[in-house]
């Protein structure tokens, strides 16, 4: 990449960013709180990326990685009075210890097994959610608010109810899984997993132990969508098993999907638009749901690119 | 009631599971062993057969008319869906591994919502076909379940012969050894692909309308069968027969036991670490063959 073309990728994203932060003094109060949950699943689209778009290996049970950092930030605050600083770090050492176990198994499989196994480890886990319902009160959940202290940040403190706290946070959570992808892609681990992407034993002749790499990988996007699942849990007040359920681990798939895929921008892209579809349709019918068939399905046959994707090859083929 | 009995009452509930199992899961396992795909919709076949039986019951008159009604109509309406998704959706994306998962993703909320409007969220129950109880020294036990164990064995076995001695059976078992040598002796590889999707939705179409009069019939009733189905296809190996009957069984008849002693959910759970286990010690399945 030449120094023209990497700073036009650098405004672009940067540019972003920046939008991002200025569109919150100018959102009304519904969509302002829409868009920082749209930038929280974002994060979690982002991680899930980087194990799909890295490595190749599709997954369909990252819900349990979110709701694992949902939990695992969730549960010490409710239970042990954890502030939110603490819960973070709770929350993301959940998600990435599940995706480690869940990795050495599951990495002994590869393709359309990799696929089928994370989706049942996935139903296990919502399953376990609902089954020690003592603990999470199951399908019900749990409310953290007059449980999680306010935020002290010098001198200030702020409360988690605070509109342009859950913004400025969810921006944040954003922008540092935005950067992380993108230095990723750019380093040289990066490298390594898209050429196990592109063909893994011709890596593995190279000498690079592809497993290593792969389950690095895993923790990784694992900790990403742990991190996104214990802010959600932070920012909206609520923890449940809902989110462990196969529908979270499809979104991020779809969110990917629509907004297009290997490109950086299009996991936001994607969250964003169908969260305002799913929306507009819940409004209209309880048969919502119908919205996420019909958009698979029109992606696969007609966009296989997704929007940002389609972009990239019609118009700017510089798009990272 | 002491443990004896208790045993012998989870096994009983486990092989009528292991039956109607094995018939849901060889529709999964046959349509990936030819076609080397994936249908996450399977499941929404399922659903669909007991939501059919439950329409077909309620235009006629007695349970057992109902009953041999749906038995034939069903499977007949679903199959002639899956050709229909077959033909509209995955030959145009070239049965391509992930987008046919994501189109059968698609196809399931699609067909689940249709249900939801059409149908309602309502739990609907069918009275059984037949109404007898098998008396044991310790308890009674409904004997429609036992007529379900028969049907679904004669169904396993007109299958197997299917594949055994029909040309359909010699094509697809062609096509699975390998689709481009069974292509140039004149395999018509689309038509095939074609009859294996519909019978594989029919497999699971003819265990929902069996199902019906023990279970209800619901629009999100085809979750389990779907999940069950994957345990048990790939303990059993991706795309072999006799891997998934094997594991029907094994999955089945633990799932029995677990659901009697403990709860349902905990044997939902239990099944999973099978798998998990079978794949640390072979992770191609049990009857798998190594395949990248």
């Amino acid at each position: 990449m030449n120094g023209h073309a990497a700073r036009r990728v650098l405004t672009l994203h940067l540019g972003v960013i920046v939008l991002l932060f200025l569109a919150q003094f100018a959102l009304p109060d519904y969509h302002h709180t829409n868009v920082a949950r749209i930038m929280v699943l974002a994060a979690y689209a982002l991680g899930y990326n980087i194990l799909l778009g890295y490595t190749g290996l599709m997954s369909l049970g990252h819900a349990m990685f979110f709701a694992a950092g949902m939990y695992g930030a969730g549960l010490p605050v409710y239970y042990l009075g954890f502030g939110a600083a603490g819960a973070l770090v709770t929350g993301v050492a959940a998600g990435m210890l599940l995706a480690a176990l869940f990795g050495l198994v599951a990495l002994r499989t590869s393709g359309v097994s990799f696929l089928i196994v994370s989706l049942m480890f996935a139903q296990a886990f919502y399953l376990a959610s609902l089954y020690f319902n003592e603990i999470t009160l199951g399908d019900q959940g749990f409310s953290l608010s007059g449980n999680l202290a306010p935020l002290e940040l010098g001198g200030a403190s702020l409360g988690f109810h605070e509109p342009a706290l859950k913004y400025n946070a969810a921006l944040l959570l954003f922008t540092a899984c935005f950067l992380l992808s993108l230095g990723l892609r750019l380093s040289p681990i990066g490298r390594v997993l898209i050429a196990i992407r592109e063909n893994e034993e011709r890596t593995r002749l190279f000498g690079y132990d592809s497993m290593r790499y792969k389950l690095l990988a895993l923790v990784l996007s694992g900790g990403l969508a742990a991190a996104a699942g214990a802010t959600y849990a932070l920012l909206f007040s609520y923890v449940g098993s809902t989110f462990a359920s196969i529908l979270f681990s499809i979104y991020p798939l779809l969110w990917r999907l629509l907004g297009g895929v290997g490109t950086i921008l299009g996991p936001l892209v994607g969250t964003g638009l169908m969260f305002y579809l799913v929306d507009i349709a819940s409004g209209i019918t309880s048969a919502y749901l119908l919205v996420v068939g019909v958009v698979l399905v029109v992606l696969i046959l007609w966009f296989p690119q997704g929007i940002m994707g389609t972009l990239r090859a019609k118009w700017l083929p510089w798009l990272p | 009631m002491s443990f004896g009995p208790h045993l012998f009452l989870a096994l009983l509930e486990g092989t009528v599971t292991a039956f109607v199992l094995a018939l849901t899961a060889l529709g999964l396992s046959l349509v990936f062993g030819v076609m080397r795909i994936v249908n996450v919709a399977h499941g929404e076949f399922f659903m669909l057969g007991a939501v059919l039986a439950w329409v077909c019951a309620s235009l006629v008159g007695t349970p057992v008319a109902g009953f041999l009604f749906a038995l034939i109509v069903a499977p007949l309406i679903v199959g002639a869906l899956a050709l229909a998704a077959d033909r509209l959706v995955l030959r145009r994306i070239d049965y391509h591994p992930e987008g046919t998962i994501v189109a059968t993703i698609g196809l399931l909320y699609i067909i689940q919502q249709a249900v939801l409007t059409l149908y309602g969220p309502e739990a609907r129950p069918v009275t059984p076909p037949v109404y007898f109880t098998l008396t044991f020294p310790w308890f009674g036990y409904s004997g429609y379940k036992l007529v379900v164990a028969a049907i679904s064995a004669s169904l396993l076995g007109a299958t197997w012969w299917l594949l055994a001695h029909t040309r359909l059976g010699l094509y697809m078992r062609a096509a699975q050894q390998d689709l481009e040598m069974a292509q140039a002796f004149g395999v018509p590889a689309r038509r095939v692909y074609a009859m294996v999707f519909a019978l594989g939705a029919m497999l699971a179409a003819v265990a929902g309308v069996l199902v019906v009069p023990i279970q209800q019939a619901h629009y999100l009733m085809g979750l389990d069968p779907l999940l069950l189905s994957f345990i048990v296809v790939i303990i059993g190996g991706l795309g072999s027969v006799k891997g998934t009957l094997v594991a029907a069984f094994v999955v089945g008849i633990s799932d029995g036991i677990v659901s009697v002693f403990f709860s349902p959910t905990l044997a939902k759970i239990v099944a999973t670490l099978l798998v998990a286990a079978v794949l640390v010690v072979r992770p191609g399945g049990l009857f798998g063959e190594e395949r990248a």
